[in-house]
Parts: C-alpha cells; sequence; structure tokens
C-alpha cells in the first residue's frame, strides 16, 4: 500500500459527489475527488515497455469466450460504447442519424433473439457544435451525450477559451466532457502546470463527468503515458482516456495496460474508482473482447460497467452487429444486413 | 444461463479445444503402442497406461521397455548412424527442414496431444512448446547445414541415449534430437513414463521427413528402462530430470569414455529491486513459477524483494494470484492445468504441509478436485528453510526480502542449484553489475522463461552441465575427429643402486595461496634423474593439501574479475620471465627426462603466448533471437579447475592446463607430472615474479589418483581435468558426481602436448560456462 497517499484531500470540485444517473448503478462508487499533487508518487512510477508488450502481446490467448457467451460480452460491449462522430463535415442529420444507431444499435429481431431488448451504446460523443442535437435526438433515452472540448484534438487554443468551453458544452447539455491535455506538460515533465490544468478542468465541469485524453500516441513513451494517467487522476479526472482519435497512434493493448495499472494503483492508494477508456483503432469484435477480459483481469467487474469503462469507437458497432448476427443464425452476416448510423 | 445472465455477471464460461483428432490418432494405432525402432513400431509388449492427469483417462497402453528392447534400438542406431554421419551437412539439413515444417503442419496434434499428456494448458502447448520446437529444427537444420564450413575436424560421437522429463516431453525431445541429428549421430530417447505420446507421434511423422530408418529410436517405459539405456553400448548419455537421477547417470557412465550432459534442478532466484515495475514484475512471477504449474526445471521459485518494497509486491501478487483460473488443460481460457500426476501432486502438498514457518497465502481460486493444486506463495522463509533450498517442481513460490544488491546476490547464489535467475530493475547499470554475479546459467533481466534454439541454456553447479541450443549446444554433440592413441604410463625414474648427491640440498614445496608450503603429511619422496642423481625431494601431497589448495584457489576469485587485459599481460610476462630462465628450465628438463629440453621451453613460452593472445579475444555473442532482446551468451570463469597434468611433458604439460583455466579467469589446483613434479616448483617460482596474485595457481604434488580423488570430491571445486597417464578417468568422473562439477578426462588417451590439438579453442571450451543473459529492451 502506498500509505503516504492514503489519505486523498477533502473533495474539492465534487464536494455534493453527483453521479450521473444514467450510468452509475444502484450501489455506484463514489466520484473521484482527487487530491494533492503527489510528486514523488509520480516520479517512482515504472512501466518497463518490454514486459508490458508481452502481457499485451500474451492475454489474447489466456483468454477467450465462446458461444453464448462471446455473444453476451459482445453484447455488454456495445452498451459501452461511445459511438462517435468527430469529423469536420459532421452536419445535424448526420449526428441525428447517429443518435438513432445509439437507441437502436442492433436490430431489434436480433436482440429479440438473443433476450437484450433494450440494449443501447454507453453515449453518444460529438463536438460541442452537435451537443443540443444530440441531447434532442437523445430526449427519453438513458444515453448521455459526451463533448470533446478544449480545443480538441491539439489542446492549443487559448487556455481561457479552452476551459470556457467545457461550460458552453455542460450548458448545452453534455453530461460528459471529453478533455485533452497540455502535451508539452507530459514532453517536459511540468506535472505542476498538468496538475493545475486537469483540477481546473474539472472544476469548470462541475457535475458532468471529465474524461481525461491523454493523447498517448504523442507522450513518447509508456513510462510518460503512466505518470500522465496519474497527474490526470490527482487532479480528479473521472476517466482517463487514450486518444483523440486523430494521433498517429491510437489505443494499444501496450497503453491500456498501462493505464489501467494506473487505475489500479490509484484506488489502492485513495480508495477511488477512475474509469478508463480506449479510443480509436479498436474496429473489431474480437478486439473488443480483449480489452474487456483486460479489464476483467487486471481491474475486476466494477470496470465492466459504463460508468467506468467505454469504448470511443465509430466502426466497432459494425463488426459486432455481424457476430452477433452469426451468432443467432448461425452463418456468416454481410454489412448491409444492418442498419448505418 | 440466458445470454442476460451472462450479460451481467460477465463470466468466461469454457472454451475447449476439441481432442477428437488426437484421439483419433490414439485409435489408428489401437491406442496400445510398442517402440520406434528402426523405423517401424514394434508390437506392443508388456504395457502400462499412460493417463490424462486431469481426468485420470487411460490414453493407451505403452510398451515397458526392457534392456533387450534397448539393445536392439542401440543396435539400429549403430548400423544407420555412420551412413547418417557420411551423409553431407546439407542432405541432413533437408531432414531436420522437413522435419520443422511438419511440427508446423501437424502444429494443433501435436500440441493437444501433449496438452491430454500431460495436463498443461492447451495455451502453453500451442503458443509455447509446439512452436519452440518447430523453431528448434529449423535453427539445428541451418546448423547442419553449416556445419562441415564453420567446424572442421569435429565428428559425431555416434549413438546418443537420451531421457527426457514429464514437464516439456516434446521440447525436450526436440532439444535432445535437433542437435544430434545436425551433427550425425544417431539416438535412441527414451521419453518420460507418463507422457510419452508425443514422442511416439513424432516418430510415426519422422518418417514423413526422410529420417533414415535406425536415427531416430524411441523407447518407452520406466525408470528401469533409462536405467537399461545409462548402461547400453552408446557414445552419449544426455539426460534432463532430476539432480538426484543425474548423480546416478554420472556415477554409471563414469570411466566409460563416453559423453554426458545433465540438464538438472533448479531453485532459481526472481530478484525484484524497489526500482522496477513492480507489476510487470508480479506478471513476470505468473509465467515464472505458474507456468505449466511450476514444474519447470528453471522456475522462478524464489522471489528475493527489496525490502522497501516487499509489503507492496506482495500485496499486488496475493491480488494477482487470486485472479488466476485453475482447470481443464484444455480450456483455452486458463492459466494452470492439471500437475503431472498424483505422485508429483502429493509430494508437493506434502513438502507444503510439513512447512511451519511464513506467511502462506493459497491463491482465492476455484480448483478442480483431482490431480490440481492452487498456486500458493509463502512468505518471509529464511534462507535456511528447506522450501527455499528444496526444488518444489510445483507452483509453490517461496520469498524473502533482501537490503542491497550485495544482499541479494549472496542469498541468490546460497544454492547448490544455478541453473536461471532473473533480476527486475530499470536500472541499466544494476542489471548488467548483476547478471555476471549470479551462479546460473541463464539469467533473465525483466523477464522469466524466455526460450530460444540460438541461445544456450543449461546449469552450472548441481543444475548440471552442458549447454542446449546455440553453436554451444551442437558441440555436445561433436568430438575432435582424431585417431585414438593409447597414453602409456610414465613412471618417476628409478632409484639407483647408490645415489649420486651433488651441490646443496634441495627442497621443492608446494605452491598454495602464492607462498611455498611444506605437505600436511610430513613425508617427502626423493626424486631421480634420468641418470640416477639426486634431484631433490618432492612432498607427497594429501587430501588437507588440496583443501588448502582449493581454499586459496577459491579466495582467489579477484583474478575473475580482473580485466582480459590484465590476465594477458600477466600471462605475457610469465611468458618473458620462463624465456629469461629457458636454460636453466631446458636444463633441468634433460636432467629429469634424459632428453634435451630447449623444444619443450620454446613450446611453453609459445603456449603462454597464445593464452596471453586468447585471454582477450575469447568474445561472448548476441545471439539472434526471435524478439525484440540481446540474448548475450557471456563466457564466464568455471571458477576452481583442479587438473592433473600431463606425466609425459613436466612443464608443457603444467603450462598446457595452467594457461588456458588462468587466461580465462579461472583458478586452478594443479597437480604436476608425478613423474617429473619438481618442475612445479621451478614454476612457482617464475610465477612469483610475473605479477601473478597469489591462489590464482597452486601446485601439489603426490599420487596421481589420490589428488584426483580428493579435488574430484571436493564440493567446492567446480570442474576437474584429467590429463595423468594413470588409469583415473573413471575415478574423476564417478566422484565429480558429489557436487556434480564438470569433468574432462583423457580415456587413457594421447594427446600431442607440442602440436595444435596441444591446445586452442577445445582447452578454452573446457575453461568457461557459457552464460545466457537475456536483456530486453524498448522503450515508447
Amino acid at each position: 500500500m502506498q500509505t503516504d497517499n492514503a489519505h486523498p484531500a477533502a473533495p474539492a470540485a465534487a464536494a455534493t459527489a453527483s453521479q450521473l444517473p444514467q450510468v452509475t448503478p444502484p450501489h455506484g462508487h463514489p466520484r473521484n475527488p482527487g487530491q494533492p499533487l503527489d510528486l514523488d508518487w509520480v516520479a517512482r512510477v515504472q512501466a518497463n515497455t518490454p514486459a508490458i508488450e508481452r502481457r499485451a502481446a500474451t492475454l489474447p490467448g489466456r483468454r477467450s469466450v465462446k458461444k453464448e457467451y462471446q455473444a453476451a460480452w459482445l453484447c455488454k460491449a456495445v452498451s459501452l460504447i461511445d459511438l462517435t462522430t468527430l469529423a469536420g463535415d459532421d452536419t445535424e442529420g448526420r449526428v441525428r442519424r447517429l443518435c438513432a444507431k445509439a437507441r437502436q444499435p442492433v436490430r431489434p429481431d436480433l436482440l429479440h433473439a438473443l433476450g437484450m431488448e433494450g440494449l443501447t451504446t454507453g453515449a453518444v460523443c460529438v463536438y460541442h457544435e452537435m451537443v443540443e442535437t444530440a441531447v434532442r435526438a437523445l430526449e427519453g433515452t438513458r444515453i448521455p451525450v459526451a463533448a470533446v472540448s478544449t480545443g480538441f484534438p491539439a489542446g492549443l487554443s487559448p487556455y481561457r477559451l479552452r476551459i470556457a468551453e467545457i461550460g458552453e458544452s455542460v450548458r448545452a447539455g453534455a453530461k460528459e466532457i471529453d478533455i485533452v491535455i497540455s502535451r508539452r506538460h507530459v514532453l517536459t515533465g511540468n506535472w505542476q502546470a498538468l496538475y493545475d490544468e486537469m483540477r481546473e478542468m474539472r472544476e469548470a465541469a462541475g457535475e458532468a463527468h471529465i474524461k481525461a485524453i491523454l493523447a498517448t500516441g504523442e507522450l513518447g513513451t509508456l513510462r510518460n503515458v503512466a505518470r500522465a494517467s496519474l497527474v490526470c487522476m490527482m487532479g480528479g479526472a473521472d476517466f482517463i482516456k487514450t486518444s483523440t482519435g486523430k494521433e498517429g497512434v491510437n489505443a494499444t493493448l501496450p497503453v491500456s495496460l498501462t493505464m489501467i495499472r494506473a487505475i489500479r494503483d490509484y484506488e489502492a492508494a485513495t480508495g477511488y474508482k477512475v474509469g478508463y477508456k480506449p479510443a480509436g483503432g479498436i474496429s473489431k469484435a474480437k478486439d473488443a473482447l480483449v480489452y474487456l477480459s483486460l479489464m476483467k483481469e487486471e481491474l475486476g467487474l466494477p470496470w465492466l460497467q459504463p460508468d467506468l469503462f467505454r469504448f470511443g469507437a465509430s466502426s466497432l458497432l459494425g463488426d459486432i452487429e455481424r457476430q452477433l448476427e452469426h451468432h443467432v443464425t448461425g452463418q456468416y452476416s454481410a454489412a448491409n444486413r444492418h442498419a448505418m448510423g | 444461463m440466458t445470454i442476460r445472465d451472462i450479460f451481467d455477471a460477465m463470466s468466461y464460461g469454457p472454451a475447449t479445444e476439441s481432442a477428437a483428432e488426437a484421439m483419433a490418432w490414439l485409435d489408428t494405432h489401437g491406442r496400445r503402442f510398442g517402440h520406434f525402432i528402426d523405423g517401424a513400431f514394434t508390437q506392443p509388449g508388456e504395457s502400462f497406461a499412460t493417463m490424462n492427469p486431469a481426468t485420470g483417462e487411460t490414453l493407451a497402453e505403452v510398451t515397458q521397455g526392457s534392456a533387450d528392447d534397448v539393445a536392439r534400438a542401440v543396435a539400429a542406431a549403430r548400423k544407420a548412424q555412420a551412413p547418417w554421419a557420411a551423409q553431407s551437412g546439407h542432405q541432413r539439413a533437408r531432414v531436420l527442414y522437413a522435419l520443422a515444417r511438419l511440427m508446423q503442419k501437424h502444429a494443433r496434434l501435436f500440441a493437444v496431444l501433449e496438452t491430454l499428456d500431460t495436463g498443461k494448458p492447451i495455451r502453453e502447448s500451442r503458443d509455447i512448446d509446439v512452436p519452440l520446437v518447430a523453431r528448434h529444427f529449423y535453427y539445428h537444420a541451418g546448423l547442419a547445414q553449416l556445419m562441415d564450413a564453420e567446424r572442421p575436424g569435429m565428428e559425431a560421437l555416434g549413438v546418443c541415449g537420451q531421457i527426457v522429463p514429464w514437464n516439456f516431453p516434446l521440447l525436450m525431445l526436440a532439444w535432445k534430437v535437433a542437435p544430434a541429428l545436425a551433427a550425425g549421430n544417431a539416438v535412441v530417447l527414451k521419453p518420460a513414463e507418463y507422457t510419452p505420446l508425443t514422442a511416439l507421434l513424432f516418430a510415426e511423422i519422422s518418417r514423413e521427413a526422410g529420417v533414415p530408418k535406425g536415427v531416430i529410436n524411441i523407447v518407452t517405459g520406466d525408470g528401469e528402462t533409462g536405467a537399461a539405456l545409462v548402461v547400453a553400448k552408446v557414445d552419449k548419455i544426455a539426460f534432463t530430470g532430476s539432480t538426484e537421477v543425474g548423480r546416478k547417470i554420472r556415477e554409471e557412465t563414469a570411466g566409460r569414455g563416453i559423453a554426458l550432459t545433465l540438464e538438472l534442478g533448479g531453485k532459481s532466484p526472481y530478484i525484484v529491486f524497489d526500482d522496477a515495475d513492480l507489476d510487470s514484475a508480479v506478471e513476470g512471477l505468473v509465467d515464472a513459477i505458474w507456468f505449466n504449474g511450476g514444474q519447470v526445471c528453471c522456475a522462478g521459485s524464489r522471489l528475493l524483494v527489496q525490502e522497501g518494497v516487499a509489503a507492496r509486491f506482495h500485496t499486488k501478487l496475493r491480488a494477482r494470484m487470486d485472479t488466476l483460473r485453475v482447470g481443464d488443460p484444455l480450456d483455452k481460457c486458463i492459466d494452470m492445468g492439471a500437475i503431472a500426476g498424483p505422485v508429483q501432486r502429493d509430494r508437493i502438498a506434502a513438502m507444503v504441509a510439513a512447512n511451519a514457518e511464513g506467511d502462506t497465502h493459497v491463491a482465492a481460486c476455484a480448483v478442480p478436485e483431482g490431480c490440481f493444486y492452487p498456486p500458493t506463495l509463502i512468505a518471509g522463509l529464511s534462507p535456511s528453510n528447506p522450501l527455499m533450498q528444496q526444488e518444489v517442481f510445483g507452483p509453490v513460490l517461496v520469498s524473502s526480502t533482501f537490503r542491497t544488491p550485495g544482499e541479494a546476490t549472496e542469498m541468490a547464489n546460497n544454492s547448490r542449484y544455478g541453473l536461471a535467475a532473473s533480476v527486475w530493475t530499470e536500472n541499466v547499470n544494476l542489471a548488467l553489475d548483476m547478471a555476471p554475479k549470479l551462479a546460473a546459467g541463464v539469467v533473465w533481466i525483466n523477464g522469466t522463461n524466455m526460450f530460444d534454439a540460438a541461445a544456450g541454456f543449461g546449469g552450472v553447479r548441481e543444475s548440471g552441465f552442458g549447454r542446449e541450443g546455440g553453436w554451444e549446444g551442437l558441440m555436445a554433440y561433436l568430438r575432435p575427429a582424431r585417431t585414438p592413441r593409447a597414453l602409456k604410463p610414465v613412471a618417476p625414474n628409478p632409484a639407483p643402486a647408490s645415489a649420486k648427491v651433488e651441490g646443496i640440498d634441495r627442497t621443492a614445496k608446494f605452491y598454495i595461496g602464492g607462498k611455498q608450503a611444506r605437505p600436511d603429511s610430513g613425508y617427502s619422496t626423493p626424486v631421480w634423474g634420468a641418470k640416477g642423481r639426486l634431484l631433490g625431494h618432492v612432498g607427497t601431497g594429501s587430501r588437507k593439501d588440496i583443501r588448502n589448495a582449493v581454499e586459496a584457489a577459491r579466495g582467489a576469485r579477484g583474478w575473475a574479475k580482473t580485466t582480459a587485459h590484465n590476465r594477458t599481460q600477466v600471462l605475457y610476462y610469465i611468458a618473458e620471465n620462463l624465456s629469461a630462465r629457458a636454460v636453466e628450465f631446458a636444463a633441468r628438463l634433460k636432467a629429469m627426462t634424459g632428453k634435451a629440453g630447449e623444444a619443450e621451453v620454446e613450446a611453453a613460452i609459445s603456449r603462454l603466448f597464445t593464452y596471453a593472445a586468447w585471454a582477450d579475444k575469447v568474445e561472448g555473442a548476441a545471439k539472434p533471437v526471435p524478439m525484440k532482446a540481446l540474448a548475450l551468451a557471456l563466457r564466464e570463469p568455471v571458477g576452481v579447475i583442479g587438473a592433473l597434468c600431463p606425466d609425459e611433458a613436466p612443464l608443457l604439460g603444467l603450462v598446457s592446463a595452467m594457461a588456458p583455466a588462468i587466461a580465462m579467469g579461472n583458478a586452478c589446483v594443479l597437480v604436476p607430472s608425478c613423474a617429473h613434479p619438481l618442475m612445479a616448483a621451478d614454476l612457482a617460482q617464475v610465477l612469483d615474479t610475473s605479477d601473478l596474485p597469489g591462489g590464482v595457481v597452486n601446485f601439489v604434488a603426490g599420487p596421481a589418483a589420490d589428488l584426483a580423488a580428493a579435488l574430484a570430491g571436493h564440493m567446492d571445486v567446480d570442474a576437474v581435468w584429467s590429463f595423468s597417464s594413470a588409469d583415473i578417468s573413471g575415478l574423476v568422473e564417478r566422484l565429480s558426481a558429489g557436487n556434480l562439477k564438470r569433468t574432462w578426462v583423457n580415456d587413457g588417451r594421447a594427446r600431442d602436448w607440442f602440436g595444435a590439438e596441444g591446445e586452442g579453442r577445445e582447452f578454452l571450451a573446457q575453461a568457461v560456462e557459457v552464460k545466457t543473459v537475456w536483456v530486453p529492451y524498448g522503450e515508447g
């Protein structure tokens, strides 16, 4: 135990311990309030790349789910997807279509056959300008809208505008804010700056949950990923997230393993559970199963619920739909048999 | 469970690999097997059952091999060997390549059959064992292809008896068969009693690879069959198994003039420093001690954690243990399968039950009834605890703490064994400082249980000797091609009828720890010249003098750490000082042997130059392993080498043994020519003036058999060489079984000390241990 970290600071931004009704189960966990920046802890974080890569490479061979178990796990994956559109050519029509897909992610007859009626995705994730459209399109559901914010994806617009953007999105109805961190603070080891930024963004979000995007593909080393993860959690992140989807390299298993080990250490030291969101590059049903087993193995069942785990993905759902149809019919499926988003 | 139930519970469910094809193959043999001799299966004879340990069901009946069966197999191998060796390396390479390809083509069948027979998880047999087997045959196809060009002057040993254990039946077969065949040997392999099936499948498939009849023979059976193979007319025994059986084999093969390699037990340390990536080190332990249920000779079974992080590390470790899954080995979703048999399971349970010390954590995971054992950690044991010393060969990890790198080294090396070691630290200085200090044949930095055909594997101390893998592994199946000549005993000059005594009385003492020493016995023997002149007296050495000399040699371990450049300079300096006294030494030789001594002195000076040259040129290697890692083959000194020097060349023989030993950083205890022992006293004076630290070279003269027995039986001697003209090769080999030291004996054969066979790589290879240090790298 890291006893020196066992006494987290009094909740600062979230004294009310607000929880998202949409995603928090009845016996939900309290929201991470953050804690003072502990530089000793940050400094002693290690991440041995080859060992992490070995664990990541062998995991898919160590865990396997078949038949009805696989179908159930794929349904679980659907429920954890932040169905996402983050393109310059997004329009209100496009976003409404995406929201319709979030409400009905899998063909009704298949869900009926699986006994999984009512399955929806975890959330819809859009740019700020599309938040209101999405919120209206999802009225009557429990699906929250997440907004990417703070000068997404580079995070290099003026600081006060980045902070203001969070408030705008919350006012527009976003329940979750996916912020991007300033990579330069990580790359220069300026942990205090990263921490301060995180804290301020957390405060700006108020009741809305914060997912801190580390842009791991731009952080250079897994050690940096581990340290940035920790600092963001100390700064009060509700989730830590790998990528914007715009970096050269997005979510990978080694990066994921590094981040979720940081989450485990943070919980061991503070008692607070922080969520995890891999984003970008996860497009196959099989990959989703590996991620779910990774979460189950390394963090346990609580991290297989939407309040602690999400996939940031746009094309994953299509592959899962085909696999589910295969499970129901015994025949391999085709993309055109499933409604587009 | 409905899909919605599973959706809520997120349980794994069964993911079972089908055994149908493997069962069908067993059925094609009527589930009864004979031996595989001379390219065909024999009629099944008196048989016993081989079981699936996970279920207790009988898989097949296999034949209990008799001494006659073994003899028939050896005869078939004998007949096949010469034609096989006469084929070109390229022809043998084609066969080995075909074996590699066949392993890949039948990969799943081999994997499932291995899992059925051993109880190991299908993931391991599928992802580790079988791919390593294929890789081994590929690599050795290459060695066969290159051998003629790269190792000229070497020839196959002949017929090799090979005995493999039940933990990696097919992989150990590959480690034995591939190098043997590449080198041109024929083999008789005895698989373990409980796990013979993949060997039989391999035998069947080998016919499709064009392996000539008789080159591969498989005789199944229990320990009796193995014992019959050990005493059969073979040219080599290669054994992987327990230290206890290895010791018996050492005794049994002693004096027969056959080669022997032993890959035995271990209690390998797993060292975690406070700056390590603790999560990765915990995960590494899963692969170290819970790989194949800990039934691995090189299992990291002795955890040593730096005190400051020990509590945190153990907390993480216990949590990780609790998520391990133990169950049906064919399930693709389990971490640990069955223990190989009820006997093994009960032995593990008894060893754990006998322990009262420490803090025991049994993994909180479901463990099926039957031949299964839960992952177990016993923390806080003192080094004296039997579980810290004895091999459990099961999923039982013991742990202790240390304070400093020095203490970690001391604790790690506080073992009779020396097979493997793991070191976890993010500090490259520390890692590379630790690796050479650990008494082990293999060191993994920030990793564990990495294997490859290109990288040598094998132990030191009671973990055995010989390497498998790489060129060094191939050399264990080759010998220099030479026509053997018998070595005639060389007797001291007889005492004359009337003694001729001239000059001042001369007292030749021993040379121990850099000082002249009287014999402990208080006895001396006169030494007579060729013409009946009294040349002096030599002390009669005894085991006490050997004890003192070994102690001095052990105390000179700093020599191993000096730079190669320094050792080179000392060897040149010895040559220089000998040269300065060349006339005197030549006269001395003439007086002793009656023959002109100039040529021998010049040869001795040249020999010293040879090893001065070699001292800084015996290079390690970075092996091209198929992963992002440096696999460094370091050449390390063996330690303390005892040598019975040639009787026939009093000076050159002494130098020929001494120079390669000290060039490579060993300390040595040398018994000079029994016929002409005074030479050592003269040479000691040269050493004294040549900046050689005391204790690096020690001379004790006396009766060869007595001193050989004392050296071979000494537990703190790492190797014994015998070039004596007395018939002591068997004695040396037999007595070396105590601590399983390496031996190199002449088997009564002569060596031309003045020619090429008197020096060079053959000697250097005996003066070093190959240590493979794996350093995975990568950042980002």
